[in-house]
């Protein structure tokens, strides 16, 4: 085996920021907004230094796909321990309609390119809410995946995977290579600290263009509208039961 | 909690007992000092867990934990990435480049990205980046404003009284341009970043490193991964030490760091201390019919009073969107402790001369800061062994105009030019390990900064007579407009602005109307907007000297001023769990940074330090 991890790390709007919608509802404004690496996408990267850290793997390659700006996120992941980087340079419209079925073509490619061993990347992004990039990854490259991963452990060609489910948690075991999403009690991602700053600047990015790997990034789905929530209205207190049942069939709830 | 009356004897044992087990199992020293030291019979809970009031060679939790740190060398350190701190880079190796010469300069800023924490008005001035860039505009200088109209007025309740903007009078901005500020620091890291400056946003500089022989060998990084009760967490991690031959120190108004400096170099005893203002700033996208790209707008009056020092801003700006920006700046050397600035500067945008322009339309941006008002009076000596201080951290803002950008600019070039041979010579000549570079505090006194900063010196302290604005504003018309700042006196400031405060029974609450979510907004949803936020598990950086002090004298005799003056409702005297008595409930996260508390609490128990990088206010091109 290889023991390369591809991880995938996505340059989103920080989660403290409030998003504002643009004047002709084709998006969010972007332009100079604070943006961080996806938090779920922080675990993935962890979990990977930790598996390297362990000597169970070999190599980290941390990959993300965007405008120039997604080499500063290559960057923290480099800082957290990733070993290179790896930049799929998408800007402008193909960027705009970039989605979970793209990434993972292109994700399928590279893991095909770099023989890779296990694809980690987060759930799901907290701009799109899609999870579904690590599921279409496993899929295209027939490998099995480990959703949800809230624990993990190698054991020699196998992987044991505690999955976060809705009834509590489930155990599987999946042979490698596989591809594993990370959700949030996987692990506590550690800071990306100055002195590793400074020394991921020696590190290697490499450029590559999605043409490069084969992928074509025509999207299947077509960007209407974007609105903000209705505003919430405001509530009405009422003083006893015989008022709120009253209300309710006013309103025609019951 | 429960009420005394309502449980019997042996219950209410129960209760006390179960209480107790609690503090048994804390840290003994968490009670036993405020213990001996109150005399009242309520414990004060602990609020202040930061390293800096309880260190930690002295704490168990911290036994065995690693705590060398990772050190480098730079030739020059600079601390803050604001328009002193780049200009003051770009300079060096603009000389660097032209002499052939080998330097690396490194620039850390705490905010996460450069301009995440720049914030004001602004009438940029451009007499600085003409000087920097003689090519900005090739460039791509985001100085896309010209300003156009300039208005000045004094308002009354209702009413507004027009002043004929002369040429001549400070305010008058012919010539001068209106600009994002955010933008345009954002814009000069991409140059700084060009021209081979090591920028390093999201690290913040959190300690100031000496060597022996008391000389500034450098700077330390904050240390991350401190649980909020003040124990190391598992991703613990100590700062970085960058050493260099001169550090630079630009933190901006009121920096924590130039604090730690004036102590240790005894900086002011030549000076009166600094005053400040509070600027509050919300950016809006206004209806197109109302947009005069191009307009400034600047008043004085109502709702203040004549004796309480300050007035609003409000330009159009011209870049594709109709987009203005609007603020109050208020003199913190107010006396009133129910004085709210949040809330004065709410209740002004309802004057019928401004209400008009933000009907219809939506705030986008909201922040605040504090500013400099002391002029040539209160700066400090500006050069100590290892290091000097550029920008607003000094303090060079000319306050009749507004404008201290362009004056924290020239400083910091004028510190580059100093300080370039002295870095690059062939050997160190100095009589400490640090630097000490006086040539910089010399060709500042000979620049257009000290001509322009001794004119206008004496207009903020003339606002301090019976007349109180209107006798301010008869002084500048007669010394100012027409004599140039000639006359031979230098008028004094008041002293700190934190004894400026009378006792709350002295004074009346101020009856704020209600906001009403369409032009005036309440603080929550404001701080909202300004994108804050902190790694919630970290001990709180607005760090108390003494816990008690906030109950027993702020709340008892001022009625707690700092939940008015906090322009992002960090502040809150919330009612004790056992019922009787407040405590004080520091929400640091919602921090943006403004330094307000540091300067205007009446205690000065607030020590306002730098938390984990990359937190703090999200400003978009504020």
């Amino acid at each position: 085996m290889s023991g390369r991890v591809l991880v995938g790390v996505k340059r989103v709007i920080d989660y403290a920021v409030k998003i504002r919608v643009k004047p002709d509802n084709s998006g969010v404004v972007t332009d100079g907004v604070k943006h961080s690496m996806n938090p779920f996408c922080e675990i993935a990267v962890e979990e990977a230094v930790k598996l390297k850290e362990k000597k169970l793997i070999k190599e980290v390659v941390a990959v993300s796909c965007g405008p120039q700006q997604s080499q500063e996120t290559i960057r923290t992941a480099l800082a957290m321990g990733a070993d290179r980087g790896i930049h799929v340079e998408v800007a402008g419209k193909d960027y705009e309609t970039l989605g979970p079925l793209q990434v993972s073509k292109i994700m399928a490619a590279l893991a095909k390119k770099e023989d890779a061993q296990l694809i980690i990347l987060g759930k799901q992004a907290i701009d799109d809410d899609c999870n579904q990039t690590g599921q279409m990854t496993a899929a295209l490259l027939d490998w099995p995946q480990g959703t949800f991963a809230s624990e993990v452990s190698l054991d020699g060609d196998k992987v044991k995977v505690v999955r976060e489910i809705d009834g509590g948690l489930e155990t599987i075991k999946i042979s490698t290579p596989a591809v594993l999403t990370a959700d949030l009690r996987l692990n506590t991602p550690r800071y990306a600290t100055l002195p590793n700053i400074m020394k991921a600047k020696k590190k290697k990015i490499a450029n590559v263009k999605p043409a490069d790997l084969g992928v074509d990034l025509t999207s299947r789905l077509e960007v209407l509208k974007v609105e903000e929530p209705p505003q919430r209205q405001a509530g009405v207190k009422v003083e006893t039961v015989e008022d709120l049942v009253g209300k309710l069939k006013e309103t025609g709830r019951i | 909690m429960f009420p005394a009356s309502r449980y019997s004897c042996q219950a209410h044992r129960c209760i006390r007992a179960l209480k107790t087990v609690p503090t048994e199992h804390t840290a003994p020293q968490l009670y036993t000092t405020l213990h001996r030291r109150t005399c009242s019979s309520v414990s004060t809970p602990r609020i202040t867990t930061h390293y800096t009031v309880h260190p930690r060679d002295k704490d168990s939790r911290w036994e065995g934990v690693e705590m060398e740190r990772f050190a480098d060398e730079a030739d020059v350190v600079i601390v803050g990435g604001g328009p002193a701190g780049l200009s003051a880079a770009i300079r060096l190796k603009q000389l660097a480049n032209e002499h052939e010469k080998e330097l690396r300069v490194c620039l850390v800023e705490k905010a996460s990205q450069i301009g995440a924490h720049t914030l004001s008005g602004a009438c940029l001035e451009p007499s600085a980046i003409n000087e920097l860039f003689p090519d900005w505009k090739e460039r791509g200088a985001p100085l896309h404003t010209p300003v156009t109209e300039d208005v000045f007025s004094i308002l009354t309740e209702k009413h507004r009284i027009p002043v004929p903007m002369l040429p001549g009078l400070p305010m008058q901005n012919h010539g001068n341009y209106i600009v994002r500020l955010g933008n345009f620091v954002r814009w000069l890291g991409e140059q700084a970043e060009e021209l081979g400056v090591e920028l390093y946003p999201g690290y913040a500089a959190a300690e100031v490193l000496f060597h022996e022989d008391g000389s500034v060998k450098g700077i330390a990084t904050n240390d991350v991964g401190i649980a909020k009760d003040g124990s190391p967490k598992d991703v613990f991690e100590r700062g970085m030490e960058l050493h260099a031959k001169v550090t630079m120190f630009g933190e901006g108004c009121h920096g924590h760091l130039a604090k730690q400096l004036y102590k240790k170099f005894n900086l002011r005893e030549n000076c009166e201390p600094q005053t400040y203002a509070i600027g509050l700033k919300e950016v809006w996208m206004i209806d197109e019919k109302k947009w005069r790209p191009g307009r400034v707008e600047h008043s004085v009056g109502w709702p203040l009073n004549r004796h309480t020092y300050g007035g609003s801003f409000l330009y159009h700006l011209n870049e594709g969107e109709p987009l203005v920006a609007l603020g109050f700046v208020v003199g913190l050397d107010y006396s009133n402790p129910y004085l709210s600035p949040f809330r004065e500067f709410q209740r002004w945008k309802h004057h019928p001369f401004v209400a008009p322009t933000l009907e219809g339309g939506n705030r986008i941006a909201y922040g605040a800061r504090a500013l400099n008002e002391g002029g040539i009076q209160s700066l400090p000596k500006l050069t100590f062994p290892g290091g000097l201080l550029i920008g607003c951290s000094p303090g060079f803002m000319n306050v009749p105009k507004i404008k201290g950008t362009h004056t924290a600019m020239k400083s910091g070039m004028l510190a580059a030019e100093a300080i370039f041979p002295k870095v690059t010579a062939e050997s160190l000549d100095s009589e400490t390990a640090g630097l000490h570079v006086p040539e910089y505090a010399e060709a500042l006194k000979n620049s257009w900064v000290w001509k322009e900063l001794y004119a206008v010196r004496n207009i903020r302290p003339s606002f301090h007579n019976y007349f109180g604005l209107y006798g301010g504003m008869v002084y500048t018309g007669i010394f100012y407009w027409i004599l140039r700042g000639k006359e031979p006196w230098t008028l004094k400031h008041c002293g700190l602005d934190a004894n400026q405060l009378k006792p709350a029974k002295d004074c009346t609450p101020i009856d704020y109307p209600k906001p009403d979510g369409k032009i005036s907004f309440d603080l929550l949803s404001s701080v909202a907007l300004s994108g804050t936020n902190h790694e919630g598990d970290q001990p709180a950086h607005l760090t108390l000297k003494d816990d008690s002090v906030p109950v027993a004298r702020n709340l008892a005799i001022y009625d707690g001023p700092e939940q008015r003056f906090c322009p992002a409702g960090v502040y809150e005297y919330v009612p004790l769990e056992t019922g009787d008595g407040m405590r004080l409930q520091i929400n640091a996260q919602n921090c943006v940074h403004c330094k307000t508390c540091d300067i205007k609490d009446p205690s000065q128990n607030i020590n306002w330090v730098v938390p984990e990088g990359g937190g703090g206010p999200a400003y978009n091109g504020m």
